[in-house]
């Protein structure tokens, strides 16, 4: 099969309609909203040196924050935001997707709207805006028949500057909620699907030249006074945008959202769920690829309808607990606890995607290892290896405590490049996950834990708030409780892990379910 | 009304930080004169220019423009009415002729057709050709053409004043001369009172009715040239020694017409 002819080109057109419309409407109004904010103060403080410097130098700084880190930023500042209006006006809004990303993406597009806009209004000649006074006009006047005019190009540039950047950028806003193009490049590197990766960066490069060429239209047009350039310039921006607001005005805005983790294994559940819940004859949506902090709070606010977590996480990420219980009683505290926020948990799905360690299965034969205990015993001529938290992380030192645990050397490393360098022997043991894929595919073995000093990491169906009473809901996803067991979701995330088009998260859901339930 | 300057000044100041521009200056401009000031760069006779529409406010002394006190005038109304031609020709690169020359009428408020029929009279005033220059950019004229366009933009208000900064000074010597005997016609012909800044004694000579002559923000001396001539400053001497010596030396290193 050649790369022309594979068929996740047609799946991923398909989502074109969808993602292209969101980033181009996140993208022009974060521009719009940059522009509207920006040329003001640029034209304000043109002739004021310490209001601009100031100014510039913050712009500067914003600048320095890198896109995904600004963005993200902006959800539990705008989650803060809403909490003081829901108290103080009764009024609340939604603190994730469009309006994260939009403001963010503001700020970010404000420093070269600022400085080319300064640059362009302080390189004009002097002698020009003394000529403006001496036939008459007023500083408004000036301004706009002589200084704007004479500073358009300059100006231009940096709109067009900002505008690829906003574009560019905007594919960084998937995890916070904001559907983009950005969606196919996230989806595609953690399910290995490089024919989403190619086309999220080919259709994000694509609009951006387009905007680019557009607005330079508008700029030659402005610049040679030709009124049929101008607007042919601002007409293909406006088609732009209507075009983009085709699909949403089709779409009911009554759909249940499934959402999901930046991981393969959550992708393939949210794409379950989804068809789980149309089957049903429910109208349901994936919105994939969100910030593992971002995702709890949008379920609760309602942002998101449901989804999958991890009892470990919550336990500790949300609860702030440190202690560890037995899964029985972890389950059921959290289940009451979250039950005091009107989160419905609706039951596991019958498998744990916790740390492990993880060692070759015929070196453990060999060496007699069958538990964490018997490791300990070897550790200290051994060498583990873990990705880039593991090690700062509470279950590590409950490990090092409960187990007397002491290895030769420790290493991080890039979890999807742990499990080969396991096999091959370049490392003894890993800090895995038990529901990856890679540990069949290697013939590895996940130790026990006989002093559970790891937390049970039970993978768990959450519904929202407004979900609590919802029997149709409930009734399309009790069939999934219990079901999957750990070696059916690692089979599962080791086909998500291939490089063909059986391996997408929609073919890997419906294998997923002919396996468990469609039988 | 010939009891009244057209512009006046009495005993006006205007400093620059310790740089006194403008020292204690009065000077009456009556109706329909050409004034000439004269003087090196620093002297202080731009400034003097400047005050009267307000480009630069004085801090003391007073002036007036047509009876009025500068400072109770409106300085955007003021500057209307007052024809000013810059250095160079100050035209605005993004308008055409037509625009430049019509800005001010604009302004006010004229017409868009009384505007062009405007422009079309100034164009034939200036001697440009109307088909050839109404619509190019300024970029695309000669400097001779620019100022001519200038001096156009200037009259589009039919003001009575005309203010001039160094207007010839950057063209050649031929363009220089045609546009200062065409200058000097139409300020005949509509009636204008001129003031106009040179540091070339000859060109002030050759164009104004009379003279000012500035130095270090002083007014040294004014009257015609034949008073100047009197005059007992070295300085004010010297700036008219420099012409009679071009004059004696031409005659020697030319053949004097018919002598042949």
């Amino acid at each position: 099969m050649s790369l022309f002819t594979d068929p996740r080109w047609g799946e991923a057109l398909a989502h074109l309609p969808d993602y292209l419309g969101n980033h181009v409407r996140v993208s022009l109004a974060a521009l719009a909203l940059g522009l509207i904010v920006s040329l003001p103060l640029a034209i304000l403080t043109r002739n004021r040196p310490t209001p601009r410097a100031i100014l510039l130098a913050l712009a500067s700084i914003v600048q320095t924050v890198p896109g995904l880190a600004l963005l993200a930023l902006f959800y539990p500042l705008l989650l803060l935001a809403a909490s003081v209006t829901l108290a103080w006006f009764g009024v609340s809004f939604s603190a994730f997707g469009f309006l994260p990303a939009m403001l963010a993406l503001a700020l970010y597009s404000m420093l070269p709207v600022l400085r080319n806009g300064i640059t362009g209004l302080n390189g004009i000649d002097p002698a020009l805006i003394e000529a403006a006074k001496g036939v008459g006009m007023t500083a408004p006047q000036s301004l706009v028949m002589v200084e704007l005019p004479l500073a358009l190009p300059v100006m231009m540039a940096g709109i067009r500057t900002a505008a690829v950047w906003v574009i560019g950028t905007a594919t960084l806003s998937t995890p916070i909620g904001q559907t983009s193009l950005g969606n196919y490049i996230f989806a595609g590197l953690q399910t290995q699907n490089w024919v989403f990766v190619l086309f999220g960066c080919f259709a994000s490069a694509l609009l951006a030249l387009a905007v680019d060429q557009l607005l330079g239209l508008i700029e030659s047009g402005l610049r040679r006074r030709s009124r049929v350039r101008a607007g042919l310039g601002a007409a293909g921006i406006a088609a732009l945008v209507a075009a983009t607001l085709v699909p949403t005005m089709g779409r009911s805005s009554q759909s249940y959202v499934v959402g999901a983790k930046t991981f393969a294994e959550q992708y393939v559940l949210s794409a379950l769920m989804r068809d789980r819940l149309q089957a049903a004859g429910l109208s349901a949506v994936a919105r994939s690829g969100l910030g593992s902090s971002v995702i709890f709070e949008a379920l609760k606010a309602g942002d998101i309808d449901l989804y999958v977590d991890y009892s470990g996480t919550l336990w500790a990420n949300q609860l702030h607990r440190t202690d560890i219980k037995p899964r029985a009683e972890l389950l059921a505290e959290l289940q009451t606890t979250l039950a005091k926020e009107n989160i419905t948990l609706l039951g596991e799905l019958g498998f744990e995607n916790a740390y492990a360690l993880v060692i070759p299965k015929k070196r453990a034969e060999a060496l007699g290892i069958r538990t964490i205990a018997d490791l300990a015993a070897h550790a200290s001529t051994l060498s583990i290896a873990g990705d880039y938290e593991f090690f700062s992380r509470p279950e590590w030192a409950a490990l090092q405590k409960a187990y007397g645990l002491s290895f030769r050397a420790q290493r991080q490393m890039q979890p999807d490049f742990m499990y080969a360098a396991v096999a091959s022997g370049e490392v003894d043991v890993i800090a895995g996950y038990t529901s990856d894929g890679l540990i069949a595919k290697y013939d590895l073995v996940a130790l026990d834990d006989p002093r559970h000093a790891i937390p049970p990491y039970d993978a768990i169906l959450l519904l929202a708030p407004k979900r609590a009473a919802d029997e149709r809901l409930q009734a399309a996803l009790k069939p999934l409780l219990g079901k999957i067991d750990i070696a059916t979701m690692r089979e599962a995330n080791l086909r998500a892990a291939g490089n063909d088009a059986n391996s997408s998260p929609d073919a890997v859901a419906k294998w997923l379910w002919e396996k468990v339930g469609g039988r | 009304m010939s009891s009244r300057p057209m512009i006046g000044y009495a005993h006006v100041t205007k400093s620059f930080g310790a740089l006194k521009a403008v020292d204690d200056v009065s000077l009456d401009i009556a109706e329909g004169e050409f004034v000439a000031i004269v003087g090196g760069s620093g002297s202080g006779k731009t400034t003097l220019l400047r005050l009267a529409n307000r480009l630069i406010e004085a801090d003391g002394g007073t002036i007036t423009v047509e009876g009025d006190d500068v400072r109770s005038v409106d300085p955007v109304a003021l500057r209307r009415r007052i024809g000013y031609v810059f250095q160079s020709g100050g035209l605005f690169p993004h308008l055409s002729v037509a625009d430049n020359i019509g800005i001010t009428p604009k302004l006010l408020g004229v017409p868009a057709a009384d505007i062009a029929t405007r422009v079309d009279e100034l164009l034939e005033l200036v001697q440009l050709d109307r088909a050839a220059h109404r619509e190019r950019l300024p970029d695309a004229l000669s400097g001779g053409q620019r100022q001519r366009v200038g001096v156009a933009r200037a009259l589009a208000a039919r003001p009575r004043i005309v203010l001039m900064d160094e207007p010839f000074g950057a063209l050649d010597p031929l363009t220089r001369d045609a546009l200062g005997d065409d200058f000097r016609e139409m300020h005949r012909k509509l009636g204008l009172t001129t003031v106009m800044i040179t540091h070339d004694m000859t060109e002030a000579i050759l164009l104004a009715d009379r003279i000012a002559v500035m130095r270090s923000g002083k007014l040294l001396a004014q009257g015609t040239p034949v008073e100047l001539s009197k005059s007992s400053d070295a300085y004010v001497l010297e700036l008219l020694r420099t012409p009679r010596r071009q004059v004696e030396r031409l005659n020697a290193l030319l053949p004097q017409s018919g002598a042949a």
